[in-house]
Formats: C-alpha cells, sequence, structure tokens
C-alpha cells in the first residue's frame, strides 16, 4: 500500500545569532526518516525537549521563520512543499495539538469544532462527531475552561476528526490524564487509524505509546536511534542502549536511572548523541554512527543491545 | 508529628458551584509516603492546594504538627511542587530572584539536583521542563520544610528524568524525616514510592 507520509533525512536547525553578527546555525532534528502506511499508528517516543514537536511542525510547515528544513518529506506519494502543506492542512492533514490552550477560550465548543461555519451540515458534523467521542450535545454550549482534562482532549479530537484526515499528527496527547483517561484518548487515535488514516503520535510516555503504536521509533537529542514493531519493545526485545536506559528506569522494572541529562541543541559532538551517558561507550562511537538495519528494525548503535560482539 | 487534614470541605466560586471535596480526612507522619489515588477530577490538587495553603477550606482544618496552618508565619511548612512548573514561577523574574525571595538555599542541594549557576541569571521560558522542575524542587526543599506535597511532579518528563528525581526525592524525604504526599496517575509508580496509598473515591 502505498504510504501515507515518508519522511525522508529531515534536517531542521535554527539560526541563532552569536556575538556580534556571528550566525549559528543550531540543528535540532538531524537525518530523521519515518514512514507510515494507512491504518498504521507510529510514535515518535522522545523526551521534552529532544525536537520532537518541531517533527511535527515542519510536516505541517509552520516552522518559525528563522528555521531550516533540509530532506523530502512525501504526502501521497507527492512532494509537500509548503504550498501543498499549507493547502492540506486542517483538512487532509490535522494537527492534535498538545495544550488545551489551543482551544479559543473565548468561544464556545459548537463553534470550534465547526470553524465558525454555521450552516446545517456543519452543525450535523459536529454533533456527530462529539458524539463519537462520548461527548453531549450539551458541551457545544461550554466555554473550555468548564471542560475536564479528558473531555477538552476529547473535543481537539472531535474537532480534527470532523475533517475526515489521512494523516493525524497526535503531539504529546495525554499529559494529565488518569489512566483511563489516557487510554480512552489513545484509543480514539487507534480508531482513526483503523479507519484507514495514518496516525503520527508524539510522546515522551514509552509505555502508553506501546498499548496502541504499531511501530516506535525512539529519539535522541535530534536523532532517532531505533525503529521497531511496537511488538519487539513489549517482548523486551530492545535494541539500543538508550531504550534499554528508559525500559530500566520503569518504576515496574528496575526505576534505575542512568546519569546525566540529554544533551540539547548545539551540545551534540559528531559522534553518538548518547556516548556521554552510554555504559558501552567506545572511542569509536565518537565518530558519526550511521543508521543501519538490524533484526527487522532500524538502529543507530556500533555496539546494539542483543548483539554479540 | 503529622500533617492532618480534618473534614476539609472546599468548592470553587462560579456559576456551577460544586463541592470539589466534601469532608476529607487525611493524616501524614514524618517519614510516611501516602499516595493519593483516584481518577481525574476528584480533587487531588485541590487538596494539595488546601494543604499547602494556597486555597483556604470553606469547611474543617488542616493540622501542622498539631498546630492550625494558618497561624504559621513566614516559609510555610508545607511545600507544594507542581504538574507544571512553569505555572509555579513569575515568568518576569530571574529564576535566582525566585529562588532568594524564599530564604537561603545549600549550594549542595543544587548541585545535587544539577542545577547549573548560570540558570540562576536566566527567565523560566528559558529552561525545558525538566530543568525547571528540578528547579522548583530545590525552591521546595528549602530549610524549615517539614512536608513535601508532589502533584504529578513527573509525568511531563521522560522515564530516565522521572528515576533520576524521584531517587533523589526519596533520599531528601529519608535525609530530613519529611511527610511526603505523592499525587499520580501511574499506578506502578505511586506502588514503587509510597508507604500506603489512599484512594480519595472511597
Ligand atoms: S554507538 Fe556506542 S556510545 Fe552510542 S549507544 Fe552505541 S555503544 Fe553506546
Amino acid at each position: 500500500m502505498e504510504p501515507i507520509l515518508q519522511v525522508k533525512d529531515l534536517s531542521i536547525s535554527f539560526t541563532q545569532y552569536g556575538r556580534g553578527t556571528r550566525q549559528v546555525l543550531l540543528p535540532v532534528i538531524q537525518d530523521l526518516s519515518l514512514t507510515i502506511r494507512p491504518g498504521q499508528v507510529v510514535a515518535v517516543v522522545g523526551s521534552s525537549g529532544s525536537g520532537k514537536s518541531l517533527l511535527a511542525h515542519g510536516i505541517l510547515g509552520i516552522l518559525p521563520y528563522n528555521s531550516h528544513m533540509a530532506g523530502e518529506i512525501t504526502f501521497l506519494g507527492q512532494p509537500l512543499t509548503p504550498k501543498r502543506a499549507e493547502a492540506v492542512r486542517g483538512t487532509e492533514i490535522v494537527l492534535v495539538p498538545q495544550g488545551v490552550t489551543y482551544l479559543d477560550p473565548l468561544m464556545k465548543v459548537g463553534p470550534q469544532i465547526r470553524k465558525g461555519r454555521r450552516d446545517q451540515k456543519a452543525r450535523q458534523a459536529s454533533r456527530t462527531a462529539l458524539k463519537r467521542y462520548g461527548l453531549g450535545e450539551e458541551v457545544e454550549s461550554l466555554y473550555p475552561f468548564e471542560l475536564s482534562g479528558g473531555m477538552a482532549r476529547r473535543v481537539l479530537i472531535a474537532t480534527a476528526a470532523a475533517e475526515t484526515p489521512k494523516l493525524v499528527i497526535a503531539d504529546e496527547p495525554t499529559p494529565g490524564l488518569d489512566a483511563r483517561s489516557a487510554q480512552r484518548v489513545l484509543g480514539h487515535f487507534r480508531e482513526l487509524a483503523d479507519g484507514g488514516a495514518g496516525v503520527l503520535l508524539i510522546t515522551h510516555d514509552l509505555e502508553l505509546a506501546l498499548t496502541i503504536a504499531d511501530r516506535v521509533a525512539v529519539f535522541y537529542a535530534g536523532e532517532t536511534v531505533e525503529e521497531a514493531d511496537a511488538a519487539d519493545f513489549t517482548a523486551g526485545k530492545l535494541r539500543h542502549p538508550y531504550t534499554r536506559a528508559l525500559w530500566n528506569a520503569l518504576p515496574q522494572n528496575g526505576f534505575v536511572p542512568i546519569p546525566g541529562a540529554q544533551p540539547g541543541p548545539g551540545e551534540v559532538g559528531k559522534g553518538c548523541p548518547f556516548a556521554p551517558r552510554c555504559p558501552k561507550q567506545r572511542p569509536e562511537c565518537l565518530s558519526p554512527v550511521s543508521y543501519r538495519e538490524l533484526e527487522g528494525g532500524l538502529v543507530r548503535c556500533l555496539y546494539p543491545e542483543g548483539e554479540m560482539v | 508529628m503529622s500533617l492532618e487534614a480534618k473534614q476539609l470541605t472546599f468548592g470553587y466560586r462560579g456559576k456551577n458551584r460544586k463541592r470539589v471535596l466534601e469532608s476529607v480526612d487525611l493524616t501524614v507522619a514524618h517519614g510516611e509516603r501516602l499516595g493519593l489515588a483516584g481518577p481525574s477530577g476528584r480533587g487531588k490538587t485541590t487538596l494539595c492546594k488546601l494543604l499547602s495553603g494556597f486555597e483556604a477550606p470553606d469547611g474543617g482544618t488542616v493540622l501542622v504538627d498539631g498546630k492550625p496552618l494558618r497561624d504559621y508565619r513566614g516559609i510555610c511548612p508545607v511545600q507544594m511542587i507542581w504538574q507544571h512548573p512553569e505555572t509555579a514561577v513569575d515568568p518576569l523574574m530571574k529564576l535566582g530572584d525566585t529562588l532568594r525571595e524564599g530564604g537561603p538555599v545549600e549550594e549542595e542541594l543544587l548541585e545535587a539536583l544539577h542545577i547549573q549557576p548560570a540558570w540562576l541569571e536566566r527567565y523560566p521560558a528559558e529552561l525545558s521542563g525538566g530543568e525547571l522542575q528540578r528547579f522548583c524542587i530545590a525552591r521546595a526543599l528549602r530549610p524549615g520544610v517539614q512536608y513535601l506535597l508532589c502533584d504529578e511532579i513527573t509525568a511531563m518528563l521522560d522515564l530516565i528524568t522521572q528515576a533520576q528525581i524521584w531517587t533523589f526525592l526519596l533520599e531528601q524525604v529519608e535525609r530530613r524525616d519529611l511527610g511526603l504526599v505523592i499525587v499520580s496517575h501511574n499506578a506502578p509508580l505511586l506502588e514503587r514510592l509510597c508507604t500506603r496509598i489512599q484512594d480519595l473515591d472511597k
């Protein structure tokens, strides 16, 4: 099946002004590749500050003016140029944003979902959308502040789904929700995928991602370090030492933290970005490490887990 | 010696005024780590606000080591750490000034939390969520604190940072014999951290 979205060697960087008039280019995302097919939920898992939200903005063509993007993005077989991105944004490609602050605080829910349209058809569509997400008609006349966190998320999804999108990008859709509400919100993304859409789920929560994703890409310091079927992760088959460290830090596993912090943009050297924290680091890790296939997945590591050296 | 909530009742003012808390009792002793579970909307955050004096209850009292919370002057012996650190600091104030506002802070603490001296010259928006949360933890752990309330403080953070923060906090709590209240939706996390779990539902 033709992929809905294909991202190839995407890099995003920002121009910053250093001392005087010197300009520095800060790379935030490097060589990211990703494919989403119809019916698939692909999760990009990374901590805050890893640059993962910019991926969404890059696809949607809404990066800030001082940014530069390189690489290829293909949507339904055609290059996704900035012009095309603008044309399909909000209809064929929708974003379910991170914060409920995206809801206009002064506008009732109904008009927000209808995006200001007032005709009968739009009204019908917004009711159907709300109902689908377990929200009654009365929600239409509420203001955002009157919604609980879980309801607000569902309103955001309803707003996105009302357009029957081909690609849904969900940016950190669950923080602050209790386990039940989070599961329910994620279930809705699963349904959208089962209905034939592609879903890109951007999250910091590996565990939650694993409950609905088909494929998972782990993001560290602007680079994808591992990509594999979700089933591999749940079976404990991990490829990259960083993913292993995430796994061991789960409260129900060891709850063992590794020291240090993820480097920020501009703090990454030429070699493996995880090297300063990696227990398996060797001198050769300080040279560029390529992204390679390993048993049905991809890994950016010279000495991956499970591979004998 | 404990932090006690006695028959706390509270409702936010507004047009559909609803009781968020109805006669809630709770006790945490020094050295105890109490987990608060239950779905969203059951007033866990509100309860923390009442326990730390950010809101005053409509009914009932909060006692800190036997003395009503409202009778304490100066730095509150009950400190709360919030889920969204950016809402817990003044965005227009340099972090160093925010920190000094609450009295002296141990250098050692800043070091242990990997808070770089340069951050103190910055504004909140210049730090990442994880960095800012570590700053808020340092601020809460000031001398004189007896009880610490943690409201989903690591929900936004990756697993490694989460484990780092809790390992550090547990050690502090033990060393200073603090009483700890932890609100979290993460059941395995509560099980790992708490000596006792109370469901606000019941
Ligand atoms: S490339 Fe080297 S430093 Fe990087 S993760 Fe692999 S073993 Fe560790």
